[in-house]
């Protein structure tokens, strides 16, 4: 494990540009929201969600009280209880050292953290998720403190990095019809689902899609 | 944001998040499991990602719609289809939305 947690670093490296671009609009948002600059760093130090801790915010600055934040938060990562049971196989030790493994698991991570034959690799996973937790939480520092001068993050065109960020992710991911299709399902399932439930059920919901491969390897069996 | 309000924003988004993250380890970690789990596995990144580009360039709240930051996204995923870099495509994705909303 220890050989491949700097090629893990490395291949985290330009996710963790594109992640600290974000931290630092949440940064502006926290302090827009009204919470010290303090308090949003060490949000993302313990946290170290990002789409949960936008949402969150987002829904304070909208006027909605704590309750709903706190569900938003819950519901928008939501998507880590299948994805920690994907990388629970290859998580090693006692319940609680597994635990704690898991909770550096970030969205990257299903990409970058594979280990070649079907699981996760650990070097590459805390390689990986290092070097994005430290732009995280530097450029969340830069957003809150120098947030007077970086303006207003949307004519920036930042509210546009996160999901250009998943899209190029996922492009990656479609070299066979299986994937396009599972994609394509995903997506659509998502749409569907987005005027009926809160934010983040949708992306629950979608990981649904991934049945598909069960049901396709069943018809392929002789 | 008072005090009472920050602390308990924090400290419950940090205890969902690591009860949420947790809990797939602590349920299933350290045994094998069947070979048709892992071709759902595999199939995770393409069907969580796509969900959330979607979710986060057509959807503001329970409402879909357009906007600037759609027609960056869908720029950057030309670039990327190209094989641009991470780093180009989200480049590519802000300074087009940015542009957009200058010129409106």
């Amino acid at each position: 494990m220890r050989g491949t947690f700097r090629p893990g670093v490395r291949a985290g490296l330009p996710f963790a540009v594109a992640g600290g671009l974000l931290a630092t609009s949440f940064g502006v948002l926290a302090r827009d929201v009204g919470m010290p600059a303090w308090a949003a760093v060490l949000m993302s130090a313990i946290v170290f969600a990002g789409s949960a801790q936008i949402a969150a915010l987002t829904i304070l600055g909208a006027g909605g009280g704590l309750g709903a934040a706190l569900g938003a938060a819950a519901l928008m990562n939501s998507r880590f209880l299948p994805m920690g049971v994907a990388f629970a196989p290859s998580l090693p030790g006692g319940p609680l050292a597994r635990a704690a493994q898991g909770q550096t698991v970030v969205d990257v991570s299903l990409v970058v953290a594979r280990d070649g034959q079907g699981g996760y690799d650990r070097g590459l996973l805390f390689g990986s998720s290092a070097i994005q937790y430290l732009t995280w939480v530097s450029g969340t520092a830069a957003g809150a403190i120098a947030g007077s001068l970086i303006g207003d993050p949307e004519a920036l065109g930042l509210d546009a990095i996160y999901p250009a960020f998943f899209l190029a992710l996922m492009i990656g991911e479609l070299r066979g019809g299986r994937a396009k299709g599972v994609a394509v399902a995903g997506a659509l399932i998502a749409l569907a689902l987005v005027p009926l439930t809160p934010p983040g059920v949708p992306v629950l919901a979608a990981s649904l899609a991934t049945l598909i491969g069960l049901v396709r390897r069943e018809s392929e069996t002789p | 944001m008072s005090a009472a309000t920050t602390w308990t924003l924090i400290g419950g988004c940090a205890a969902i998040t690591a009860v949420l993250k947790g809990a797939g380890p602590i349920a299933l970690g350290g045994r094998t499991l069947p070979p048709w789990f892992s071709s759902i596995v595999a199939l995770m990144a393409p069907a969580l990602f796509a969900a959330l580009v979607v979710t986060q360039v057509l959807a503001d709240g329970r409402e879909l719609g357009v906007g600037a930051d759609t027609a960056g996204v869908a720029l950057a995923g030309v670039a990327a289809w190209r094989g641009a870099s991470v780093i180009t495509v989200v480049f590519v994705a802000a300074v087009t939305a940015a542009a957009l909303r200058a010129l409106a």
